[in-house]
Formats: structure tokens, sequence, C-alpha cells
């Protein structure tokens, strides 16, 4: 089992890792930078609890190995509140009381806000299926698409549309 | 319903404030229990598990995994002889001589990593003779069936639970009131079936971890994801010999816990792998497939119901008997059966009862308490016969209800005279939500539409005197700490806590932190986070601890101004006079004191304030008639109402609304326990759909979140309504008693009722499928496939 150098972009910061083969993203992020925000609930794929975005795309950083994210740009949910203010998505969590034990949220958020990114204004029935990757066993889901929605409400409504939407 | 942020919040008790803990739960900055960092010290353990559901365990060879590079130690039950278990101390740490389900750890391995201690833990050679094994607990009652428990008689169990030693019964309670005999032949509706409901699990999105360090100076620290801090320290201490005061037990955020982390689970495993590396932090994390054996599941039930009323619609008898599938182990789960047995009639006032309630041990994953504790499984069969009782007399099924359910003032089953409640106004909010008398029309002519009803009750199960304490101690600037041993799980517990220390201080709300992590090292005593206790027994000590720092900054001040405490008061964080119209800030005075008006010294000093409280009242009840004073502290009581479409081409069902109500008695946080009926209404219908499945040798068929789904964003209903009643409860906190679990309690009986309502069909056994319901139709003929 060989040890890689990679060279990645985490929520703006350039970082130089050796990475091993069969290392996950999950885990470099997890237990090399200590990005312990992302979190880990299954290790298969299943629950969406390591949502993460990977060049805009969000994926599952435990069915990514580390090595496939060399000169990728990855964003975790650290990445999303800028100088302790927290984004808009992130607030419209706050006010719809769309938290409870947290566990899922950051992988939720990730997934949000790459919904809003390709589509700011989302049908309710679009932030449904954008979620339905993301498991969460404590607020019945639809706190959280009625923040994401409310968030996509305060987006600019002539937010350009990106060709993929 | 929408929370703001306010900077400055006075009395926050009853209003919506945001939760404490959101901001790091939304930036990533919540530290759980697999986020502590403990660096390279750290080691990494995997249990070896067993292949069989009941084998005896001839021989354990540890030499090969011994001899994999890394590998500190393996661990096997005869180095861990200890027994745990919260009411019935029937469990092994490690399996010794036996093993009684699949999956059982029987070796434990400590090395540098998790991989090394996966692929070593393959390598425990363990000689097995298989024995008889028996699932069903039906099965395990009989005569023949393999004894699982040939020890039952020599364990330590608590004076209120009395387990059958020679059989599977691991706890049997009896409730006798009336004489159902003679009641029989005065009704003129009777029904009587059977009902079934799988083993399931909790699911939380974070997975069971714990991280114990053994110091050579005898020193244990466990850092674990857990809804009881306080008594694991005591039942790890005691199972495994350590000094109370030498364990620490240290609880960060828990990501999910349901019941499914409370008590000891896996926790003991760690302590005693640690035990064999000393100096090292070893921790043991369950992958999500160990979830689904490894911890612990809700018990499976068997329901023998027969209910009788006369043609006015008044029940007149119940008998019952509930058997549990408790699983290889019960210490928790006899609890269960006992809570079943005096709570068997749910919210009904019924003057002829028999009922017994018992739990079984089989050759499957522990039981153990989840949310609702008993309470959603006897419920399923409870609700759907009262809907059809109603409808042999001819009584609509809400007003079956209204003039059955059990209300303030009535001796109910036990004999305790019930406090107050207000089950029938919770009826009245349901059914007015959605539209109870109105017959409204599918939306296609290939769907059914239908509305059911059910209610619930539910009491905090657990011994007579469970306690709750609170610290309150003030910063310079007269902001406060608060204190406690409640566990923050999602629930809102930490909020609700700031909210009340506020409220009886006259502070903002703003102003008050609540400390965490939970460590038993520091945090005052809290027994655990379970029963829908918190908001209730912690909520009164953080209420005393307020009020007794309140009582100390009067003196003080008045004392100084030469005033009574009496004419004072606090006001966001000032001490006013009404006599005088003084004012005095908390502002360094709560921690410097005040100068004495003299200038010739100084009063008062830093302010601490401290609070108990535990139930005083609660009493034994007799082992042959479940007769006693009072078997509970009280009840919480509710109502849901399920709106949906079944279609008959498919079996599919379209929940349109859920709607609920509870009776919380006050609502410290009212949105807070909107956030609880929402989520609870999807945990329970959820709950209705889902079923741990085995092979007929009791292995797992759906260790995984694909083969076991639980709800999805796009299963859920389109519109759940929440809302609530006040009665207030004599001994709670403002009023307030606990809602956590209710909320899940009657959903799959409602939403069977609604699916009868729609089709016409009954299903007695969980889990629903739309397979289930599509061949049900195509039975009848309804529909060609």
């Amino acid at each position: 089992m060989g040890s890689h150098p990679i060279t990645v972009t985490v929520n703006g910061a350039k970082e130089r890792l050796n990475v091993q083969s069969n290392e996950t993203l999950l885990q470099m992020l997890r237990e090399r930078l200590a990005l312990t925000g992302t979190k880990n609930g299954c290790s298969a794929g299943e629950c969406g609890a390591c949502t993460i975005l990977m060049n805009g795309e969000p994926v599952n950083a435990c069915m990514v190995l580390a090595v496939e994210a060399d000169g990728a740009d990855i964003v975790t949910v650290e990445g999303l509140a800028k100088d302790g203010q927290l984004n808009a998505l992130q607030e419209a969590f706050a006010e719809q009381n769309a938290v409870q034990c947290g566990f899922c949220t950051p992988g939720v958020l990730i997934s949000a806000h790459a919904l809003l990114e390709r589509n700011p204004h989302p049908t309710e029935e679009e932030t449904k299926l954008a979620l339905v990757g993301n498991l969460c066993r404590c607020t019945g889901y639809l706190r959280l698409v009625e923040a994401v929605q409310a968030a996509s409400e305060k987006a600019a409504p002539s937010a350009p549309m990106k060709g993929d939407a | 319903m929408a929370v703001s942020e306010a900077t400055s919040t006075s009395d926050p008790v009853g209003k919506s404030v945001r939760r404490v803990d959101v901001f790091d739960k939304l930036t990533g900055a919540a530290t759980f229990t697999d986020d502590i960092q403990f660096g390279p010290n750290l080691y990494h353990a995997r249990l070896a598990r067993s292949p069989h559901a009941h084998a005896l365990i001839k021989r354990i060879d540890t030499s090969k995994a011994l001899e994999v590079p890394g590998v500190k130690a393996v661990v096997t039950g005869q180095d861990a002889p200890e027994l745990v278990g919260m009411y019935l101390v029937d469990r092994p740490v490690l399996a010794r001589e036996r093993v009684r389900y699949f999956g059982e750890p029987v070796a434990g391995v400590v090395a540098t990593s998790e991989s090394i201690a996966e692929e070593a833990s393959r390598l425990v050679e363990v000689e097995y003779e298989e024995l008889p094994a028996v699932f069903e607990p039906m099965d395990a009652i009989k005569p023949d069936a393999p004894l699982i428990h040939p020890d039952l008689g020599e364990y330590k169990v608590v004076p209120f639970i009395f387990p059958e030693p020679g059989t599977n019964i691991s706890e049997h309670f009896r409730l006798r009131k009336g004489d159902v005999e003679s009641a029989w032949p005065k009704c003129d509706a009777i029904v009587e079936m059977t009902f079934g409901l799988p083993q399931i699990q909790h699911v939380p999105l974070e997975p069971h971890v714990s991280v114990a360090l053994w110091e050579a100076s005898g020193e244990v620290t466990l850092w674990t994801s857990t809804q009881s801090p306080h008594a694991q320290r005591d039942l790890i201490a005691q199972s495994i010999g350590i000094p109370h005061g030498n364990l620490r037990v240290m609880s960060p955020y828990v990501g999910g816990g349901f019941g499914g982390k409370a008590g000891v689970t896996m926790e003991a495993s760690a302590v005693v792998l640690a035990r064999a590396v000393k100096g090292h932090p070893v921790k043991l994390r369950m992958t999500r497939e160990e979830e689904f054996v490894g911890t612990t599941m809700r018990q499976s039930l068997v329901a023998q119901t027969k209910i009788g009323c006369d043609a006015e619609g008044n029940l007149l008898a119940m008998e019952t008997e509930y058997y549990f599938g408790g699983g290889a182990y019960n210490d928790y789960g006899v609890n269960i059966a006992r809570a079943a047995g005096y709570s068997c009639t749910g919210p009904y006032d019924i003057p002829n009862v028999k009922g017994d309630s018992c739990s079984v041990y089989t050759n499957l994953p522990i039981g153990g308490p989840m949310r609702g504790f008993g309470m959603p499984e006897i419920h399923w069969g409870i609700e759907q016969i009262m809907d059809q009782l109603a409808e042999k007399i001819g009584m609509d099924p809400a007003e079956f209800r209204r003039r059955n359910c059990v209300k303030t003032g009535d001796t109910i089953l036990t004999g305790m005279e019930m406090p107050a409640i207000d089950v029938a106004a919770c009826v009245d909010k349901v059914t007015d939500a959605i539209d109870w008398d109105k017959r409204e029309k599918p939306s296609a002519p290939h769907k059914r539409r239908g509305k059911g009803i059910a209610i619930m009750w539910k009491a905090p199960a657990m011994p007579p005197n469970p306690g709750s304490s609170a610290v309150v101690r003030f910063n310079e600037d007269g902001t406060l700490n608060v204190e406690i041993g409640a566990q923050e799980l999602g629930q809102g517990a930490f909020t609700v806590a700031a909210q009340m220390a506020a409220q009886a201080l006259g502070l903002p709300f703003e102003w008050v932190r609540v400390v965490g992590p939970i460590d038993t090292k520091y945090s005052p005593y809290e027994w655990q986070t379970v029963a829908s206790r918190i908001t209730w027994s912690m909520g009164n000590a953080v209420k005393a601890a307020a009020e007794d720092a309140r009582r100390q900054i009067l003196d003080v001040v008045a004392e100084t101004w030469d005033e009574t405490p009496e004419d004072l008061d606090i006001k966001d964080g000032v001490v006013i006079s009404y006599r005088s119209e003084r004012e005095q800030p908390l502002k360094e005075m709560v921690i410097y004191g005040l100068p004495k008006e003299d200038t010739e010294g100084w009063r008062g000093g830093p302010i601490v304030g401290r609070g108990s409280f535990m139930p005083t009242y609660v009493t034994n009840l007799d082992f042959d008639t479940g007769q006693g004073p009072r078997a509970v502290v009280h009840y919480t009581v509710g109502a849901q109402a399920v709106d949906l479409e079944v279609d008959t081409e498919t079996g599919e069902i379209d929940f349109l609304k859920i709607a609920s109500a509870y009776d919380v008695g006050k609502a410290i946080n009212p949105d807070l326990i909107m956030t609880q009926i929402e989520g609870g209404a999807v945990h329970g219908l959820s709950s209705a759909f889902e079923a741990l499945r085995f092979d007929e040798r009791g292995r797992p068929l759906n260790q995984s979140m694909v083969d076991y789904r639980i709800a999805s964003a796009v299963d859920v209903p389109k519109e759940i309504h929440g809302d609530y009643v006040e009665t207030p409860l004599e001994d709670g906190p403002w009023g307030a008693r606990g809602v956590g679990e209710h909320v899940m309690v009657q959903t799959a009986p409602a939403i069977a009722n609604a699916i009868n309502d729609a089709l016409g069909i009954r299903f007695n056994d969980l889990p629903l499928s739309a397979e289930k319901i599509f061949l049900a139709l195509q039975e009848r003929g309804e529909k060609k496939a």
C-alpha cells in the first residue's frame, strides 16, 4: 500500500498531503485536516452525513478515495460561514429551527447549498429530491425543506441560472 | 413558525427562542465523541462476534490474532467475567461460556489502527457447540423451549422486577382490576385480536462510539456518545469494580439517541479493552452494520387483546397478554414489559382489567429502550380495537375516544388517581385540524382516501426515585453558567435549561450558557436523559438552583439597602426595589459582592445556586394485582389524526396530513415542541414500515441503511399540523411535562385506522408495506395487477 502526494484545495486553502491508496476523502478530511464537521454515519454512501462539495458537486466523501481528490476543489461545512457569520442558508436553518441533534446537518447544508447553486429557486419537490440522499432521524425533513425554500426566497430573483439547472 | 435571533429576551419561558446549540451545529464546530482528537497515543478496537444465535463456547484461541503486527491486546470473556445491566444484571460485557445471539461479542482486539484491529478480529478462533435456538416469544415461553439463561435465578435484580427462573420469562407484570369474567356478558360488542410487531432499530445518524482510557493510577475516563453519563458511571463502576470516584464519563453532543444510547450498551466493552492497554485511550466505534446487531433494538411484541363495551359505547372490560421478544439480554427490557403492564389499557378508563405483560428471552439482538418504551407497541393493537368497537356499536371513533378516555381524577387501572390532563381537548384539536367529519374525495379514481385517529398515554418509566440536580454560577459580567447532567440529544434540553434559569433568575435569555460537555466529574447528577423526564425533572432542579441564587442575591442587596427581600426583584439582570425604586446591576456584585453603605467592609461574594429534584411519592405495586397508591409520577397524553390516500394499483400510501396534539402542561419553548411533533410524526410513520429481518438461524438480513430503510425526505407527509394543550402539571416547572417520546407513540395505529377507513382492510402485524397492501387488495379482488 503506497502513499501518494496530492494537492487539494479545501475551503479555499491549498494543501499538500501524502495520502494512502485506500484512504477515503472522508478520512483525509477528518483525520489529516481535523475537519470533523463532516460526519461519518455509515462509511457506505447510504446516509449522506459526509456530503461535501467536490468541484462544486455534492458527493459522499466516504465513497471517494483521497487520491481522486488530487487537484480538486473541496468545500466542507466549515467553509460555509465566513468570519463567524452564518451564510444565508445557515441563517435560514437557524430561523426555521431545522436543526436537532446536528449530526446530519453538515451534509444536509452541503446538499442544499449545491441545489441552490444550480437552481436558485427550487420547488419543494425539487428540494426534497435534492435531500433524498441525506437521512435525518430527528427533524422529519419538513423544516429542512422550509429552510431551503426560505433561503431561496431571500436570494435575488434575478440571480443568474447556471446552464445545468 | 420561525424563530428569530433577538439580542435580549426577557422572561423567555413560553417563548420560541433560538436553540443555544444551533451556531455550533450549523458550522461544523459542534463536537461529537468521534470528533475528539486524541493524537498518536490512541489505539483502536474491534469486536469479534458470534456466528451463531445460540451456542456454547468450547475454546477460544487468540494466538493468531496476537501475532498480527500492531495488535496490542486481545481480550475475551475469560479476561472480562463481568455482567452489566440496568434493572436485571444479566449481560456479560464479552460472552463467556455461551453466546445467545448472532453477533454477540466474544472477544475484543486492540491495535494501533482500526484496520489492523479489524483484520486481527477475524483471526480470533472460537470453537462452538451449537444449541437449539428460539426466536419468537410465543415459542420461547413453551415449557420445552431451549432455556437461554439457566442462571436467571442468580442474577442481581431490582426489587420491582420479577424474573421466573427455569423459564425464558425475565419479567411478568400482573394487573388485576375489577372482575373481567362477570363483565363480558354485559358487553354488547367485543373485539378480540392478536397483534404483532417486529424488532426495529433506532438508527441514530451517529453510530455508537466510545473511547476509554484506563490509567496506571486506576483512574478511568470514558468519552462516549450516551444519553446516560451518570447511569453509566454507576453501572460500569459496579460491574467492573471501579470506585465510582475513579470513573469519569464525558459525553459531548449526541447525534441522536431515541433510547438506543440509554443505559449501557457497548461502552463497557471499551472499558475492559482499555484495561488491557493501560495508559492508552482505546476507541471502539460501531460500524453501521454493527449498529443493527451490536447495540439495542426495540423489542418485538405479540399482543393478545380482548376489549368489550356496551351499546352506549362505554368500555366495560379488557383482557390482554403482552409478550415482548426481548432478545438475548433483557437488562433494560424487563422494565419495558413492566411499563406496558401498568399502562396496559392505554389512555382509557376501563372498570375491569386483567393484564399480563412479560418480557421473554429470545436468541436475537438485545432488546432495549426505544422512544415510547413499550407504548408504541401496545397502542398498535389497542387503538385498532377501539376503532372496531366504535364501528360495531355505530359510534364515531373520535367520539368513542372522548367518551372513554381517562380523565383528571379518575382512579386508573393501578388504583392511582389520574393527575390533571386533557385527552379530549387533544382529540378536538386533531379532528378539527383534519376536517374529521368531512368525507373527502381521492385525487384519482384508482385511489382511496381515508382518515384515522389514535390517542395515547405514556408515563416516564423509571425507578421510583431518579434524581436531577443543577448548579448555576455567575461570571463577572452578570452572565450565568448553568451546569446540568442532562444530555443534549437534539431535543433541546440545553435550550430549555437556559430558558428556565433565565426566567427564574430574571436574566435575559442571552446571558445564560449551558455548560457542556456533560462530564460526571464536574456536571451535577442526572439519572439519565430518558423517559421524556428532562424538561420536568431537570427543569425542577434548574429552577430550584436559579431560585437559590436569586435568594442569595436579594439577601445581599436587601441587607445593603436596609430593605426586605420581598420588596426586591430581578429584571433583565438588574436588582430593583419596588419600595425605594433603587437599582443594582448584577454585574460584578455576583462575584465581588457589595460594599457596605458605611464603606466599612463588604457583603456577599460569588453567587452559586444549587438545586435538586427527586420524586418521593411513587409507591410499590402489589405483585399479584399491580395495585398501589401511586404507580408513576404522571402521564403525558395526546392524539394524532392521519389523512391519507392509498393507490390501489401499487399499494403505495400518500400521506396528506398528520395532525398531532399533546397536553404538555406548559410549553416552555413552543417551537421546540413543534419540532418534536414533526420529527416524531415522521419517526412514527417510518417505524410502521421498518423491521429487522432474520433468517431461520437468527442471522440478520438487513444490516444497512439501504436494506433497512428509514423515511427519507420524499416519504414525509405533505403537511404536519402540530398543536398542544396546557393543563399544568402539579410538580412541573411552570407546569411543564415531557413530550419527546409521545409524539410517535400512536402514529402507526392512526395510519392503520386511516388505511382501514380508506380500504376496509386491517393489518394486525407490522411492518406495513405497499406490497402487503397491494396483495391484500388483490386477495379481496379489488384490482387486477
